[in-house]
């Protein structure tokens, strides 16, 4: 029986070029002689540190943590000694203070670090501590505390759990890696995440440029009647979480919603995973599995990168450098962030650090626009983006509310198919500041 | 790595699409009318056609060279506009007349109000509009396509007026053999062409198919029925016009529900003018028409945002 794909309205198919990495097995990267991890991994509130230059630190220790709602710990990838705290460059193009630590190579494990038991025997707030303890966050990109949204508002009657197996950013292989050789661990995850949120129901989504992907999580989740492995068709942005569940449910979060207004709650099959270790052997998220690849690379290769290890010594943990290097991207190439220097540590994010050739990521020329309107085909939030370009242009401001500009997931679609080579999102990024800045003046 | 990269917002990977190659498409989908026309009338059909490319290439490359701004004959946009200009006059016009229609259509339509993607109506059909009023004679006179060339009337202007001639026969309209402007006759040639501009996704099939069915169901209720319909489809411009002006970027609707009201109020206005108006023809003067509606139907055509309630 072959059931069609399921998919959303709109979208691009852009070259994957995901061949370079995606049979490469997941291997650790060499040991980094020093880690930096950032205070602030994500939105929301930077941790403070909890450590001082000098102390002695083991792997799974934490070093950082806050109050705030929004957050999540930080836990040492190494053994050794805190060297700085200082301020550094942060792969998200700002600044962040981290921890700084050199190893000491024998990666001793914290006294913390202890089997939190079976999900059978934990309670679903039991479940939400660990992960927070844990400082999991999103490992799709976005990187958001994973608890908060294991918590749903009282009012929010939430019946579905959802994994992102889409991984439909070109050139990424990381979730596709991980399904395939941790796929019990994924269903462990899920199961600890539906029963968490105290649904009954799960999904595992998956684009079916992955089949080896969905036969292994089928065989997997085989005995489990509550999980669903669904094949979605290969088309980008088809990982987005709105269009993953409009895909999946048939449900449509209405603009400016969360997931949690349709009872739905996504996570990426890497956030399962790590949940899954954190309950099975307690060890907090201090790696992850990320997909080093580009055409300027001579081996491009998946790695378990432990959090805080340098951009550099991936990139000589594939033999460094092929000609060029155009771009530095982290993430993929639709959203991911240029970076302007390799010396950036992975943080909780990085799903990919791509090295792109010039033929790969060459910049071309911005032409005049010709008004073709396939920006306008591709949205898949069936925006008009020439529109709301224009009015950018003349700084007509006031008409980009009415065009729905908050509603933009910035997915690059329109960016890509436009034949004039006009970058749209990042003028519609320029906007949403630039209209911030206005209405909170 | 001792330098700082170059950092821009994403996507950093980005589509083998371009201008040139959308205006390539559709010179190559003019090709097989053009070939027609040669065959049915003659040499003075490409002779007309070069002309009208050269002097709309010509008058771009001067005023963006006069006015200081960056050429852009390449992208082969004047030359697409020259060929619509050219298949929009007859092929008896003396040599002159597609080069004043090809400087007004891209030194006024196109040029002066900024140049590609900013005229709001279809330049070669701004260019044809004003022959027709300068010369209407010259633009009106037609010959029946073969060697003999003996001056004839076009099928409409015969449905309308019977003692203009004899009524050619549905085939030969079918074909392109009957009297018209040099591009428009043959409608198996201009639709190989449309469809692989559809296929190529050039152009979107919802304005031609909203054009031309308009005109079909209404031609079908208003002039009399299967015959009459199939007359007022096969000849006088539509299909030329339908998949080759009607879907012009700048000057048509970028939503698909406005490409369709677009086709739908071409196609009224088309055979409104056919039937109740003065000229046997209406085609060119629906759609320039219907190009300043465009802003308006795009207005009320904004697309519902995914999760929208309004």
């Amino acid at each position: 029986m072959k059931l069609a794909s399921l998919t959303f309205s709109g979208g691009i198919h852009p070259p994957y070029r995901k061949g370079m990495a995606q049979s490469h097995e997941i291997r650790p990267c060499s040991d980094p002689e020093t880690v930096t991890i950032l205070l602030r991994q994500h939105i929301g509130a930077p941790c403070e540190p909890l450590v001082k230059v000098g102390d002695e630190v083991k792997v799974g220790q934490k070093i950082g943590d806050t109050e705030a709602f929004v957050s999540a710990p930080i836990h040492s990838s190494v053994s050794g000694k805190v060297s700085k705290i200082m301020e550094v460059d942060s792969p998200d193009g700002t600044s962040s203070n981290a921890v700084v630590i050199k190893s000491d190579g024998l990666f001793e494990i914290s006294e913390e670090v202890k089997p939190k038991g079976d999900i059978d025997n934990l309670s679903s707030k039991e479940i939400i501590d660990i992960v927070r303890e844990a400082g999991i966050t999103g490992q799709g990109g976005a990187s958001f505390p994973t608890h908060i949204k294991l918590v749903p508002p009282k009012d929010k009657e939430v019946d579905i759990v959802i994994l992102n197996g889409a991984e439909c950013e070109p050139y990424l292989t990381a979730d596709h890696r991980l399904m395939l050789e941790k796929s019990e661990d994924i269903i462990y995850g899920l199961k600890a995440i539906m029963k968490a949120v105290g649904v009954n129901k799960g999904y595992i989504g998956i684009e079916d440029n992955k089949m080896d992907a969905i036969d292994s999580m089928r065989e997997a989740a085989k005995n489990e009647s509550n999980i669903e492995i669904v094949a979605l068709e290969t088309k980008y942005p088809q990982g987005d979480e709105k269009r993953i569940i409009d895909a999946i449910t048939k449900r449509r979060v209405p603009s400016g919603g969360l997931p949690m207004d349709v009872g739905v709650v996504v996570n990426n099959v890497g956030t399962a995973y790590a949940i899954s270790v954190a309950i099975k052997t307690g060890m907090p998220l201090i790696e992850r599995i990320v997909t080093v690849t580009g055409g300027a690379l001579e081996q491009p290769s998946n790695f378990m990168v432990r959090i805080g290890t340098p951009f550099s010594s991936l990139i000589e943990d594939c033999g460094g450098y092929k000609g060029e290097v155009e771009k530095l991207v982290m993430g993929g190439p639709m959203m991911g962030m240029a970076q302007f220097t390799d010396s950036v540590p992975v943080v909780k994010g990085t799903s990919g650090v791509l090295a792109l050739s010039k033929a790969e990521a060459a910049l071309p020329e911005q032409k005049q626009c010709i008004r073709c309107a396939k920006c306008v085909e591709v949205c898949p939030v069936k925006l008009e983006p020439v529109l709301m370009n224009q009015n950018i242009m003349h700084e007509r401001f006031d008409e980009l509310e009415k065009l729905n500009i908050w509603s933009c997931i910035e997915c690059g679609a329109c960016s890509f198919v436009c034949p004039s080579k006009i970058s749209l999102v990042h003028s519609f990024k320029y906007a949403k500041k630039e209209l911030a800045k206005r209405k909170s003046n | 790595m001792d330098q700082r990269l170059i950092g821009t917002a994403a996507p950093h990977v980005l589509s083998s699409e371009n201008t040139n190659k959308i205006m390539r498409d559709v010179v190559i989908a003019m090709m097989p009318a053009l070939i027609g026309a040669v065959y049915f009338f003659g040499l003075p059909a490409l002779k007309l056609t070069l002309i009208s490319v050269a002097a709309a290439v010509l008058t771009e490359f001067l005023i963006q060279k006069l006015s200081k701004k960056p050429v852009t004959i390449s992208d082969l946009s004047a030359v697409v506009t020259g060929i619509l200009l050219a298949y929009n006059i007859p092929s008896t016009a003396p040599w002159w007349l597609p080069i004043i229609g090809s400087v007004f259509a891209i030194g006024i339509a196109k040029q002066a109000f900024g140049g590609i993607g900013q005229n709001f109506i279809n330049p070669a059909l701004a260019g044809r509009a004003m022959l027709l009023a300068s010369w209407p004679v010259l633009m009106t006179t037609w010959v029946s396509p073969g060697p003999d060339a003996v001056s004839t009337a076009t099928p409409l202007a015969i449905l309308k007026n019977p003692s203009a001639g004899e009524l050619p026969s549905l085939m030969d309209a079918f074909l392109g053999n009957i009297g018209g402007c040099i591009g428009e006759t043959s409608v198996i040639l201009l639709l190989i062409g449309g469809i692989y501009l559809i296929i190529r996704k050039v152009i979107s099939w919802k304005t031609p198919v909203a054009y031309i069915l308009t005109v079909a169901i209404l031609t079908f209720i208003f002039a009399g029925g299967w015959e009459p319909m199939l007359y007022h489809i096969c000849s006088g411009g539509l299909i030329l016009g339908a998949f080759f002006m009607a879907t012009d970027y700048p000057s048509t609707p970028i939503t698909g529900k406005g490409k369709i009201i677009f086709g739908i109020g071409a196609g009224i206005l088309t055979t409104v003018i056919r039937l109740k108006g003065g000229y046997p023809e209406g085609v060119s003067y629906s759609i320039l028409l219907m190009n300043l509606a465009a802003p308006l139907i795009e207005k009320f055509t904004q697309p519902k945002v995914f999760g929208g309630v309004k």
